[in-house]
């Protein structure tokens, strides 16, 4: 990442490259890296930087995106996952764009990563240190639906007011028993700044707590960058006597037979029928690449993923 | 007046006041908001402030409240301790604790003092999250009894607050006001656009609450009815100044300035 690789080639008859290294400028990058080092060195800290418009709309990761981009080299080996899938349509742009612009390795294997954009979802297989997960984030503040006021809602982080913070548990339990909330659910990092996770499921929370490998987070609409450091205390928020729990299933994985990893409802039919599959496809084609079968491993699904498994786009 | 009404602040005899403005002044450039205001509030005193629309009462209010800084002027706030503090010379994050733990303050149109997207509940037991307390069970106690006292439908608690009617938007905004014991509690017309019958009914409430609370309180009003029956003292105010000031019944029955001698033959006798 220390030097600046050569531009794709160019079809342009002056010679001159389409686009600089992974789409941004130079510039650009540098000002993400400086936004980048000071969310780590305040970890859970909204960074506000200048988000770019990117060649795809707001909503579609473009905060992501400008994380990779400005960290991205040509030595890195980069995997995009979207709800967990590597063969997603959003994952498979993404991953080709970086192929493109950034002439970069590109993997579905969670172990053999460098650089790891995700929307919605932490890998199952334990990230390591050296590995950079980035996080595409709609809405950076969690206090964001409970205050409207940016003033007042940095106000409260400056000064750690988090009562606040609670109220959206407190409806929670008092209208579902407990609380209900299932994604983006608020963590403390640090114990100093509250965060939103992104939408992760809340399964996902526990494997940020003292995660070996960096965890950033791009927000392009809303211009905010923040990071969990390598090692960094997170705690999911919950009452005395409501503690916070993760998602369970009384299923297994239908094609691998996992019962450990967080799992999707695919309906079959109109009749009723529906299968559980891991969220995670590596996760899942991993175990199924070991023997491993769950009750409906011969599915027509088993094999369509398993093609997909095998021929990386 | 009751018994206990009247003996309250005469039994009390407090040494030093809880709240102590001095010449407090605010312009909105050539215009005055209000104009070196000074008066000391102890505590478990009422102190009401009447005058017409434009006078300069909420004004002052938001100024002594903390809200809007003075152009002039010092307010001082008994701080734990018992020592005076210019609560504008307190850092910021002091003075929203304050703001936050030891005052309340019910805003006119309950709409500005309610999150009107969570439930009546999740409204009134927020001050407690503030406080620091992370027990739902006790909390919800807390919020159950406080919409008892304000004689709310307790089977209700979990409705959003746009589905409850003025009066009774109101009074959640009041529990929410006082459930963490503040001991200072500012109200802006709390009574303003409700109807006689739900009006009477949360003044008796508001008056049992502070009696029996023993907090002090400052009421804006533009309704001497409301002063009459909250207010120890009362507070006249006119183009920005006070034009007179005194015990309530002393100021209302006897009043000296030209001004309370009109605004007291103004009120309809029925």
């Amino acid at each position: 990442m220390s030097v600046t690789p050569t531009p794709p080639t160019s079809n342009r008859p002056s010679g001159l490259p389409d686009y600089n290294y992974a789409y941004l400028d130079e510039q650009t990058k540098r000002m993400i890296r400086r936004s980048i080092l000071k969310a780590v060195a305040i970890p859970g800290y909204q960074v506000p930087f200048g988000s770019r418009e990117m060649p795809v709309p707001y909503g579609w990761g473009t905060g992501g995106i400008q994380l990779t981009a400005s960290l991205v080299g040509p030595e890195d080996t980069f995997k995009c996952i979207d709800q967990g899938a590597d063969d997603t349509t959003n994952a498979v742009s993404i991953r080709s764009f970086f192929a493109k612009v950034a002439d970069v390795g590109t993997t579905e294997a969670t172990e053999d990563a460098t650089i790891i954009q995700t929307r919605h979802r932490i890998p199952e297989y334990q990230l390591k240190e050296g590995q950079i997960i980035i996080f595409q984030v709609p809405q950076p503040e969690p206090l964001r639906s409970l205050e409207p006021r940016e003033t007042e809602t940095r106000a409260m982080h400056a000064y750690e007011e988090y009562g606040l913070q609670y109220v959206s548990l407190y409806e929670n339990v008092s209208r579902f028993g407990e609380i209900a909330a299932t994604a983006g659910y608020p963590v403390m990092v640090d114990e100093r700044y509250i965060m939103s996770p992104s939408p992760i499921p809340k399964f996902d929370n526990p494997k940020m707590h003292m995660n070996p490998c960096l965890q950033l987070f791009g927000a392009g609409r809303e211009k905010r960058i923040y990071a969990i450091p390598p090692f960094t205390k997170v705690r999911s928020l919950d009452f005395e006597d409501y503690p916070f729990t993760v998602q369970s299933w009384q299923e297994c994985c239908a094609l691998c037979g996992a019962t450990d990893s967080y799992m999707d409802e695919v309906v079959l039919d109109d009749k009723g029928n529906k299968m559980f599959v891991c969220s995670d496809s590596h996760y899942c084609a991993g175990r199924r690449a070991k023997g491993l079968r769950g009750p409906m491993a011969d599915h027509a699904l088993a094999a369509a993923a398993a093609n997909s498994a095998e021929t990386p786009s | 007046m009751s018994q206990a009404a009247l003996a309250s602040p005469l039994s009390l005899v407090p040494e030093s006041p809880i709240l102590s403005v001095a010449d407090c002044s605010k312009m909105y450039g050539p215009i005055v908001g209000c104009r070196d205001v000074s008066f000391d509030l102890y505590p478990g005193e009422v102190l009401g402030i009447v005058g017409e629309s434009g006078s300069g009462k909420s004004t002052l209010l938001n100024c002594i409240s903390g809200r809007l800084k003075p152009t002039d002027g010092t307010v001082s706030f008994a701080v734990k301790g018992g020592d005076l503090a210019d609560i504008f010379s307190l850092s910021e994050p002091e003075r929203r604790r304050l703001q936050r733990e030891e005052w309340g303050f019910v805003h006119q149109n309950p709409r500005d003092g309610l999150r009107m997207r969570v439930s009546a509940g999740a409204n009134v037991a927020e001050p407690l999250m503030n406080l620091g307390d992370r027990h739902y069970g006790t909390m919800r106690e807390k919020t159950i009894d406080w919409l008892t006292r304000v004689e709310l439908d307790i089977a209700r608690v979990d409705d959003n607050p746009k589905n409850f009617s003025g009066g009774m938007q109101q009074r959640i905004q009041i529990a929410r006001n006082l459930i963490h014991g503040p001991r200072l509690i500012f109200m802006d017309e709390p009574t303003g656009g409700l109807d006689v019958s739900v009006q009477a009914r949360l003044l008796d409430l508001l008056r049992g609450l502070v009696r029996r609370l023993g907090m002090s309180a400052i009421i804006v009003t533009h309704d001497l009815a409301v002063a009459r029956l909250l207010a120890d003292r009362l507070m006249v105010m006119r183009s920005g100044s006070v034009v007179e000031m005194g015990l309530t019944d002393q100021v209302l029955d006897d009043p000296q300035h030209p001004y309370t001698q009109l605004l007291v033959s103004a009120v309809l006798q029925i």
